[in-house]
């Protein structure tokens, strides 16, 4: 199976911090796959290793291999720019670009890859609005700045300038903790609408939020993944002692 | 403490910052009020269209001494500007620390160096080669004092945008060097711009590094390898001249190089808050 996400062996660092060991994980493609645990544990430092932002970081180190849709990420020569440009990210705290208006933050990935027609910027920015399902709420505040929006719908901006340059997977890092129920309502709304279009990989410390949402479901701790599998059964009756002792609430 | 005791003390405090904030903006207040009183009968249409009379004639103006100033401070702006933002951006951006290290370092020595000397650096490496004082030597010497001013202040409006927008733009899979071109510079643009007012207004008014540098010239610019008039210049020369004038002629040049700071910075500050801004 080429499609989806693959990852093989996976070890990251920071400097001497060794945060993850030996991470093999098979995600479908087209398909939520929910990632939980405790701060701390490396669900985020994971998925910043899929799309190569975790080497952003001074000091951080990756080994091992992850493959994205059929592509190495990891291999010689493969430009991180590429990658990040197939696989888009969304972050816990909605981060619009200030100096922006809500049009140019949804089309500034396609602008500053060099696309300059009006017209295609236009129909981007329309067609990514309403993926994001905020359209309606903006479309004659196009010019407005995109921090004057509210937190929810600043994070569904991000979304849309995620979508904008039409990526194959979409990484979720906590996209509903810096948001009220009913902001975080509709951003699941949206990922089990996004989700025929997309592998979409999902962090959350919402165990109910994994449940909605997602098919499948990892469980991190202390760098570890120690389970892995179908959603319900992962919630239900998971295989692993600690993971249960996480799910049940009677941890640490 | 009683409640009434503390409420005392709040109030003491209270009134003794006030009076701090008071005493702050005082000598402001009292330099634009003394140079008004001084300067103002002498400032007229001719003092802004004319030459300078020859010596012992009335009236004449400063007109060649107000472009001389915005010629030199242009030249200054064009050299330093460029090389102070960047490198303030490489100083802020930059994984390397020892290059960034010494230039910090020699920023901030280069910062503390009386401007005279930069004046006699300026004449060393330009006004001897070519022979003559000139516009660009003066503005080289403006431009070696803005430096230090725009890459610091640059360097740290560009430390203060959060990495998140970094890590956004980076994650939309945009090159570093859009990203901080882009996404970077901009967001820190209204910071960096107050940096740039603060240092314009900083050499707009130096006199020693002009001295011999720009030299002066009681006639209309003729060239940028040409000594040229400059107002801090102007002013120096009026000041300590016998003539009542003269006096009067050198507090309404002082009077205007006080508004041409004050037009400057406020035409930036309109002309930049068209759009949105970032990290102010």
């Amino acid at each position: 199976m080429a499609d989806g996400i693959l990852v093989k062996d996976l070890n990251a660092w920071f400097g001497d911090h060794h945060v993850l060991h030996d991470i093999g994980i098979a995600m479908a493609p087209k398909a939520v796959t929910a990632l939980i645990g405790p701060s701390g544990c490396g669900k985020s430092t994971f998925i910043r290793c899929l799309n190569r932002m975790h080497e952003v970081v001074p000091g951080a180190r990756v080994t091992g291999g992850v493959r994205v849709e059929g592509q190495d990420v990891y291999a010689p020569g493969v430009d991180p720019v590429q990658i990040r440009r197939k696989i888009g990210m969304v972050f816990q705290k909605p981060n619009p670009f200030p100096t922006m208006s809500v049009f140019d933050n949804v089309v500034v990935g396609l602008r500053l890859g060099g696309m300059r027609e009006r017209a295609v910027l236009h129909e981007a920015a329309e067609r990514a609005l309403r993926q994001a399902a905020l359209w309606d709420e903006v479309k004659d505040a196009l010019g407005k700045s995109g921090v004057s929006l509210s937190g929810g719908q600043q994070q569904r901006l991000c979304i849309a300038r995620a979508l904008a340059v039409e990526p194959e997977v979409l990484l979720m890092d906590e996209p509903c903790s810096a948001l009220d129920p009913i902001a975080t309502a509709k951003i699941e709304e949206l990922i089990l609408e996004l989700r025929s279009t997309l592998t979409i990989v999902i962090v959350t410390h919402n165990m109910q939020q994994a449940a909605r949402v997602s098919e499948a479901t990892g469980f991190f701790l202390l760098g570890e993944l120690v389970e892995f599998g179908v959603t319900r059964q992962l919630f239900t009756n998971p295989r692993d002692k600690r993971t249960e002792d996480y799910i049940t609430g009677r941890f640490g | 403490m009683t409640p009434a005791a503390r409420r005392g003390i709040n109030i003491v405090m209270s009134g003794v910052a006030a009076l701090a904030a008071a005493l702050v903006v005082l000598p402001l207040l009292v330099i634009f009020g003394f140079l008004l009183w001084q300067g103002a009968s002498a400032v007229n249409v001719d003092f802004f269209l004319h030459l300078p009379k020859p010596v012992g004639e009335a009236g004449g103006g400063m007109a060649n001494a107000i472009v001389g100033t915005l010629i030199l401070v242009v030249l200054a702006a064009a050299l330093g500007l460029p090389l102070g933002i960047f490198g303030g951006l490489y100083l802020a951006e930059s994984r390397d620390r020892r290059l960034p290290w010494l230039a910090r370092f020699v920023a901030d020595v280069l910062n503390g160096v009386p401007s005279i000397v930069i004046g006699i650096f300026a004449y060393t490496v330009i006004v001897l080669p070519m022979k003559r004082f000139s516009a660009l030597a003066g503005g080289f010497a403006l431009a070696v004092i803005m430096l230090p001013i725009v890459v610091r202040t640059s360097e740290e409006m560009v430390r203060l945008v959060p990495s998140s927008m970094r890590e956004a733009a980076l994650a939309l899979g945009i090159p570093e060097w859009k990203v901080l071109l882009r996404v970077v510079l901009p967001t820190a643009r209204a910071g960096i711009i107050t940096g740039v007012m603060v240092a314009i207004a900083r050499v707009a008014g130096e006199t020693a590094p002009l001295l011999f540098t720009a030299f002066g010239n009681r006639f209309w610019h003729q060239g940028l390898d040409q000594p040229i008039a400059a107002l801090p210049l102007q002013i120096f020369a009026y000041a300590i001249a016998p003539y009542d004038d003269w006096h009067r002629q050198a507090w309404a040049g002082a009077l205007t190089l006080i508004g041409l700071v004050f037009v400057v910075s406020l035409a930036a500050r309109v002309v930049t808050s068209g759009r949105f801004t970032g990290v102010r």
